[in-house]
């Protein structure tokens, strides 16, 4: 049986209804968030009284009450005040860790002093799965120049492609990206010609390419992942025009990054249905499937802050339409699928994906169940990456719990407003330092996979294409949105709202668990997942549980903290 | 395989580092820092260093690590940071209220040339660093040296703008800690109190890194050293330095600064290291060891004794920082083990000659390297040319370990898939048998678990 949820989220409360597909009702859940309008008021008050007015005047604007009717305009991506204890991470980091790293079978090469290809050494838990024991995986491999001061002041040009010689020798990849730190443009050397040069030096079909990915560059790692859509787009999507395996139905998936083997599970579900997945940015992924996703006939996009460019540059080039999806939580998974079957508009694709839906629903109810006599009615607080912070609010809707305040760490206003914004955002002097690359038409393999006409009558049956509806429509009005949240600021939250679980990453995690407030990680999952697909919903709804039902933080105080103190009297 | 593309054939490599043993100077400033009571750690650059840093010491402690950043832009990087610390400054002071900021640069402001001294007195100047607080620096380039340098550039600044010589010593030895876990801190100085010894130790993580949890965060925990105490060492009539990668050039500094003498020891991890540490606190603090340390060494004997049989003769390969290698080394010795292969990045004359003298005759056969590509790729093909019975280092060794089968102990920075580092010394007696039972336990786990169905028995 197929149970649909809805959610109605008012002020101060929550209703959760279950209905099958016959109309029966169940399940009615009341959620009551103590938490009101003047009490978040009272917290943004409290915030900016302690900063310095320049400070205050800027933060006072990346603080919000939520109107989910009309999104208040929200500042975002934009510097961070020096000295502020910020979440977020550098350029470089967007670039080679989140968008380029999930890669196995490239070499990436940081170029630079050691410490920053040390630090994205396998720190971000992108799984991967080569198909046999000798396809090429250098995942865990860890490639650096190694800059000394010599470098810095001759110039590390030389070193980089002594560096390149030496990997193509050990190791003979198909492909070498070079990524550059802070002190690499600062002393000006060109990792683009670099490049090129010992492109031509190798040969052999090398493919060598590097990106200007330098910390200072942006205001976050959003400007990495730019930077790395804009590099993906020019140097190895479309290079092979070959269409392998079945013709129907052909999509790629992007902005997923196989997280705890979140693609995996993905991978699954889309073979279950018989759904052709040609490439997923980056998951699980090589660079033939880069070069190869031109052919697909749809581009999903998942994590909307860190690939939207190159769902936009495919759809521009090739005339493959995007579609935004959000295959976390079991709902919005099921949703997904029937977007794919509703853009193909084949009935045996359409039956195929409710089979799956009503098979693997089986398990989730039950998980789901069993979850929420624990989990109903409590609350959360969700502050990590681009688009984290809104998708895992599906899943918190299913487990019943209310989220109370939420805000990204490099999301950009369209994330929180929609895309309908984005002819409105300011241009400021950060967002101008990355390339923009034009891209126009590919002449011979340009090809809209939908007429006008089919097009229209499909959004005119409720799909969306090349849109993104942002954070702030999905959550109750009056709650609180914050971006860029400082540390001091997710101190004050905790201590006036106490949030059953604190969803954020690791430099906040421990700080939070000494409040006595469970923090989940929603990049590393705690080294739990996968979280995507159904079977993820299910692993999500068990460690929430689990969280709930954890007894530990009952003990806080020592017994003789709490009583008075009695001493003990003995007759003889 | 996971490391399936390492081979025993090596090329002969002058400019790639394939997986390093080293990171990068900011890392250990930071951790350094945090060994100061009140102190919040700032990172002078772009936020992506300070953000690595931070995720890294936190990994690794399972703890709050706070750091501030100058969050660079582009301007900056052009211009100079300089207008970014001074209101970096002042809203640390308004916003996060600690005694003192310790600065220390990334790549990014050396490469521009930021000059701290300047900075740092026109924040003074500008009125921006309020009554009885201070700012503190110093400089960590990451394209010299590496974390290990950082650490001891942060201990020197200690040193540096705190501690004052007064006409009056005081019967006071100073133990400067290298880098080690907070647990190895607070044994040092259970056992300096057993000593009855007086003593300041600097900088001190114990209590910072190691905190309970109580539903409560203070931002700047119990433990560290104080201010009082950092400027009270001026006065100390002698200093130990305990690891002397880490903490020469604070000694040095100091007696230059403050007439204090000193010496260093290695980390007093394994038996003759902790010999050599108590007899110079002995000596220096003028206190006799008392018959509980004698007995604790004499526990330690009895089970290198008891246990021999699982020793003798075990080739090791060893990978981390010069400072944790070499006393490593000689209780590897003391067990009749062979430490064949050892690596660190970090550069430095006095590993290469420690690893000569005490390898030479023992272990002839033996590889060490350190420094530029003294990095884990290599250890491994070394590993695959001969292979080893144990492999010792941080977490990364896990995949060669799982590749070629070998027993693993975790040892050094930064270990991020098993807890407990924090809270089980590895230095002194007690120490040593901690670190005795992790290399016994993975030998003997691994033996039961790869050893014929025959050979499984109950009494090891
Ligand atoms: S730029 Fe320098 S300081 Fe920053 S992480 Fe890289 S190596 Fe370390
Ligand atoms: S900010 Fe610059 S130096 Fe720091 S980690 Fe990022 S790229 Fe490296």
């Amino acid at each position: 049986m197929l149970w649909i949820r809805y959610v109605c989220v008012q002020l101060n409360r929550a209703t959760v209804l279950w209905t099958n597909e016959k109309g029966d009702t169940t399940m009615i859940k009341e959620v009551n968030n103590s938490v009101s309008v003047d009490d978040l008021k009272k917290f943004k008050e409290e915030v900016l009284h302690k900063y310095p007015k320049k400070v205050a005047k800027k933060r006072d604007k990346a603080i919000l009450l939520n109107d989910p009717e009309t999104p208040p305009q929200i500042q975002a991506n934009v510097r961070t005040v020096p000295g502020i204890i910020t979440q977020r991470g550098c350029t470089y980091a967007g670039c080679k860790g989140v968008v380029l790293g999930p890669t196995r079978d490239i070499i990436n090469i940081t170029h630079g002093p050691i410490g920053c290809g040390f630090y994205s050494w396998l720190t971000r838990r992108n799984q991967t799965k080569p198909e046999t024991e000798t396809d090429e995986n250098f995942m865990m491999y860890c490639f650096s120049t190694d800059m000394q001061d010599s470098n810095i002041v001759f110039g590390g040009e030389e070193k980089l492609k002594q560096a390149i010689r030496e990997a193509y020798e050990l190791f003979h990849p198909k492909a070498i990206a070079i990524f550059s730190t802070c002190p690499v443009g600062l002393i000006g050397d060109d990792v683009h010609r670099v490049a090129r040069h010992m492109k031509e030096e190798i040969g052999d079909g090398i493919n060598i390419f590097g990106f200007s990915c330098e910390g200072y560059r942006g205001v976050s790692q959003s400007a990495g992942h730019h930077i790395a859509n804009n590099g993906l787009f020019k140097n190895l999507i479309g290079r092979d025009d070959e269409k392998r395996g079945d013709l129907k139905y052909r999509v790629n998936l992007l902005g997923e990054y196989n997280i705890g083997g979140d693609a995996f599970e993905l991978e699954r579900v889309f073979e279950k249905c018989g759904i052709n997945l040609i490439a997923t940015f980056s998951g699980n992924s090589t660079i033939q499937k880069f070069e190869n996703a031109h052919t697909a006939d749809l581009n999903m996009v998942m994590c909307h802050r860190s690939i939207n460019y190159v769902a936009e540059m495919m759809e521009t080039a090739f005339g493959i339409p995007w579609i935004k999806v959000q295959p976390i939580g079991a709902d919005s998974t099921a949703k997904m699928l029937r977007k794919i079957g509703q853009y193909f508009g084949d009935q045996e694709l359409i039956d195929k994906i409710e089979e799956v839906i009503a098979d693997e629903m089986v398990a989730v109810t039950a998980a789901r169940e069993k979850a929420l006599k624990k989990t109903n009615g409590k609350k959360a607080m969700l502050f990590v990456g681009g688009s984290r912070a809104h998708h895992y609010q599906n899943l918190f809707e299913e487990l019943g719990m209310t989220t109370l305040s939420a805000g990204y760490e490099f999301g950009h206003r369209d994330d929180y407003e929609g895309r309908v914004v984005i002819p409105t955002i300011q241009i400021d002097a950060d967002s101008r330092n990355i390339e923009e690359i034009t891209v126009t038409k590919d002449e011979t393999r340009y090809n809209p996979r939908k007429t006008e006409e089919e097009l229209k009558a499909l959004e005119a049956e409720g799909m969306e294409f090349n849109g993104y509806e942002g954070l702030m429509p999905q959550m109750a009005k009056g709650t609180l949105v914050i971006d860029d949240l400082s540390h001091y600021e997710m101190e004050k939250l905790i201590e006036l709202y106490k949030p059953d679980v604190f969803c954020a990453g690791i430099k906040e995690k421990f700080c939070v668990q000494k409040m006595g407030v469970p923090l989940k990680q929603l990049h590393s999952y705690d080294y739990g997942g996968p979280y995507a697909g159904f079977k993820g919903a299910i692993n999500f709804y068990e460690d929430i549980e689990m969280i709930a039902c954890t007894t530990i933080w009952k003990e806080l105080k020592a017994p003789w903290e709490s009583e008075t103190y009695v001493e003990a009297q003995y007759a003889y | 395989m996971l490391l399936r593309h390492t081979t025993a054939k090596e090329i002969d490599r002058k400019a790639l580092t394939i997986n390093p043993a080293k990171t990068c100077q900011p890392v250990g400033a930071m951790y350094a820092a945090l060994g100061l009571h009140g102190c919040l750690p700032h990172s002078h650059g772009s936020q992506g260093c300070c953000s690595y840093h931070r995720s890294a010491l936190t990994r690794h402690f399972k703890e709050p690590v706070m750091a501030s950043t100058s969050s660079f832009s582009e301007g900056s990087s052009v211009f100079g940071g300089s207008a970014n610390l001074v209101s970096a400054i002042e809203t640390i002071f308004s916003v996060y209220d600690p005694e003192v900021i310790a600065v220390h640069t990334t790549c990014l402001s050396e490469t521009i040339g930021d000059d701290l001294t300047q900075i740092v007195s026109k924040a003074n100047e500008d009125g921006k660093v309020p009554a009885g607080k201070k700012v503190i620096y110093c400089n960590t380039p990451s394209y010299v040296g590496t974390h290990v340098t950082g650490y001891a550039n942060q201990v020197s600044s200690f040193v540096k703008f705190f501690s004052t010589a007064t006409p009056k010593k005081r019967n006071v030895v100073n133990l400067v800690a290298g880098w080690m876990e907070p647990s190895d801190m607070r044994e040092i100085k259970r056992i300096a109190k057993e000593m009855e010894a007086r003593t300041i130790m600097f900088p001190d993580m114990s209590d910072v890194l190691d905190t309970p949890l109580t539903g409560h965060y203070d931002m700047y925990p119990k433990g560290g050293t104080t201010q009082a105490d950092m400027i009270a060492t001026g006065d100390s009539k002698f200093s130990i330095g305990i690891g002397p990668y880490t903490t020469e050039d604070a000694c040095i500094k100091l007696e230059n600064k403050c007439k204090v003498k000193f010496e260093t020891v290695e980390i007093p991890i394994g038996l003759k290291a902790t010999d050599k540490f108590i007899m110079s606190l002995s000596r220096h603090a003028n206190v006799p060891v008392p018959d509980s340390l004698t007995e604790e060494r004499g526990r330690l004997i009895d089970m290198i004794a008891d246990n021999n049989k699982n020793f003798y003769d075990k080739r090791v390969a060893l990978y981390g920082d010069p400072d944790t290698l070499i006393p490593l080394v000689e209780f590897l010795l003391t067990l009749d083990m062979k430490p064949v292969y050892i690596v660190t990045g970090t550069p430095g004359k006095h590993f290469d000659e420690a690893m000569t003298a005490m390898l030479k005759e023992k272990v002839p056969e033996a590889k060490f390297m350190s420094g530029e590509r003294a990095d884990m790729f290599r250890l491994h093909q070394w590993i695959k040319q001969e292979g080893v019975d144990m492999l010792i280092g941080n977490s990364y060794g896990k995949y060669i370990a799982r590749d070629e089968n070998i027993p693993f102990v975790r040892l050094g920075f930064p270990v991020m898939d098993r807890p407990g580092n924090n809270f089980f010394p590895y230095v002194g007696y007690t120490g040593a048998t901690n670190l005795l039972i992790k290399i016994l336990d993975a030998f003997l786990d691994h033996k039961d678990r790869t050893c014929p169905e025959e050979k499984v028995e109950l009494v090891m």
